[in-house]
């Protein structure tokens, strides 16, 4: 796709202690447009502590985050949704008990406002979904259907559009298929092989080196805080990657 | 064989969401039916129809609050005692000699205020569930209900006070007799669900309290302030516990210390009757009305029936039992693929 090197985001030597714990050390990393970035390392390894800083959540205690080359300060997760930086939960966060369009536009609802009072604009909501879901070849029977009705790889593709519907440059995704059936895996991962192709970077956090094979460009490994190792995909294999996460190399 | 089965899951699917958003409706004519074959030249009459709205005015106040509250996933248990110190304040107010126009929005500003302090204790202390903290206002409003009025019954009311309470709307000019007029309460009643009906359907607010109902983290990982509409949920709910006690002084023309005495729980129960979960997330405002009819007819048609108040509360007792079988059941099978 276009403009494949164009750098969307880059974390420069970001340190994070808590307390007397350091929990990353000088960690770099960068995301293309267009690419997916593999995350992988055991637990404690700073994929979360990482992922969190560069959302927002976290303050980092040294380091410098660069959205579009300029460098920023994110006070909360609000600060990185402005900048095109959306986080797709591993609990996924959608509220079962309403349909797949209210999800996705939770929060950020179209309205029409009437004085103080804001009326939802259901058709609206309805149009957007239904293109967008349409954009990333989601098939569901309607978007009035209950998101408690689907299930979890529908679950997770409502989660993915829903991090994408305002035009994310960078979605990170936390285990997007860990709570997956097996044949539903394989749609997941298309889909962000389509995001990819939409122009969005991505980065996925897995234990699973099928998912990290399957769908990313590059795989990068923490170990105990620190940058372990990086490679091309193309240029590695599974077992080199498990030794990375078990801080062999 | 197969194909057959199909279709009737197919069928059943179409049928499924209309008998979950109306079923309760169904069953709520039902009994009217049911009423109207054992008391046929009572129950349906004008006089008492009208009745039976005089009687569930003020209830159903508390029970649409009661709703929005749950809907989120929390609890009122202070409602009653929300209405009894709002209506004693009315009463206060009333005897001081303060114009009608005074007199009657104190009630409701006190309402609110009460809701509101419900609201900033459950979020502000961060209270584990406002159960307790409902709980705890539950005492602390009757008792400065009490205290303000030395416990005793104040009674006497201006017709402009008693007016939204006690009214009638004379329909004559439809060439209606005399005796069939329009409760005002009734007319107040269904301006008051529609109004909350559009709020919780139409509006960005009401969304999001189903949502926060429906999964909290969800909400605020979406931005959405959960605490704000939390504290918004509560004064509302107290906001109406303040209209209940406004149609309340009303009907009885005084303020009275036993006022609302364990209304709370009526009000819950007609939620739970009309398909509220406690849970949160899932309710209708149209449900809390059925909940509230059916347990309104049950009484009046119980005392049409001469059938003793002990047995009253044995059966609505057991149709809270029942509603919240047949919910299960349902959920059952709407979940059996």
């Amino acid at each position: 796709m276009s403009s494949i090197n164009q750098l969307l985001l880059e974390a420069k030597s970001v340190t994070k202690y808590f307390g007397t714990i350091t929990a990353l050390e000088n960690v770099n990393l960068k995301i293309h447009a267009g690419e997916c970035l593999g995350v992988v390392g055991d637990n404690g390894a700073g994929k979360s502590t990482l992922m969190k800083v560069l959302s927002g959540l976290y303050k980092p205690s040294a380091g410098s985050l660069f959205f579009d080359g300029k460098e920023k300060i994110l006070e909360s997760p609000k600060d990185s949704q402005n900048l095109g930086l959306e986080m797709v939960y591993q609990d996924l966060a959608l509220a079962g008990n309403l349909p797949i369009g209210e999800n996705i536009f939770l929060g950020r609802e179209p309205t029409k406002n009437l004085g103080l009072l804001k009326f939802l604009d259901y058709k609206k909501i309805k149009e957007l979904t239904d293109a967008h879901l349409g954009k990333l070849k989601i098939n569901v029977k309607s978007a009035d259907q209950k998101v408690e009705e689907l299930s979890g790889g529908q679950r997770q593709a409502v989660a993915i559009a829903r991090s994408t519907a305002f035009n994310a440059k960078v979605v990170i995704m936390d285990e997007p298929t860990a709570a997956l059936a097996i044949k539903e895996v394989g749609k997941v991962l298309d889909l962000i092989n389509s995001l990819k192709q939409t122009g969005v970077g991505v980065i996925v956090i897995s234990h699973r080196m099928d998912d990290i094979f399957a769908v990313c460009d590059r795989v990068m490994a923490l170990f105990q805080g620190t940058n372990f190792a990086e490679s091309e995909l193309s240029k590695t294999s599974r077992d080199e990657v498990i030794g990375w996460i078990m801080g062999k190399k | 064989m197969e194909n057959k089965d199909q279709e009737k899951i197919s069928l059943y699917l179409k049928i499924m969401p209309y008998l979950e958003k109306y079923g309760i409706l169904l069953l709520l004519v039902i009994m009217i039916v049911v009423m109207h074959f054992l008391q046929p030249d009572v129950f349906l009459s004008w006089r008492n129809v009208t009745n039976v709205f005089k009687q569930i005015s003020w209830q159903s106040m508390l029970a649409l609050g009661v709703f929005m509250v749950i809907v989120t996933a929390g609890i009122d248990l202070s409602v009653g005692s929300i209405m009894m110190l709002s209506l004693m304040i009315l009463a206060i107010v009333a005897k001081a000699g303060a114009p009608w126009y005074i007199v009657v929005i104190t009630p409701l500003i006190a309402g609110f205020l009460c809701g509101l302090f419900n609201g900033l204790g459950i979020t502000l202390l961060r209270m584990p569930h406002p159960f307790i903290m409902t709980l705890g206002t539950l005492y602390i409003f009757r008792g400065t209900g009490n205290l303000i009025s030395g416990g005793t019954p104040i009674s006497g009311f201006t017709d402009e006070v008693r007016y939204l309470g006690h009214g009638r709307i004379d329909l004559t000019w439809l060439g209606l007799e005399k005796s069939q007029y329009l409760p005002v309460s009734l007319v107040l009643i269904a301006i008051v669900y529609i109004i909350f009906w559009i709020f919780m359907n139409k509006t960005r607010t009401g969304k999001w309290i189903y949502a926060i109902g429906g999964n909290p983290n969800a909400a605020r990982a979406s931005g959405i302030n959960v605490n704000k509409i939390l504290v918004i949920v509560y004064s509302l709910c107290g906001f109406l516990s303040g209209i209940g006690a406004l149609i309340l002084a009303g009907r009885t023309d005084s303020g009275y210390p036993n006022a609302g005495l364990q209304s709370e729980l009526d009000a819950i129960a007609a939620c739970i009757i009309g398909g509220a979960s406690f849970f949160g997330g899932r309710g209708t405002v149209l449900g809390v009305f059925a909940g509230v009819m059916i347990m309104g007819i049950l009484r009046n048609g119980l005392n049409l029936m001469d059938v003793s108040s002990f047995w009253q509360q044995v059966l609505i007792g057991s149709i809270i039992v029942l509603a919240v079988y047949i919910d299960v059941l349902r959920r059952d099978l709407g979940t059996r693929k």
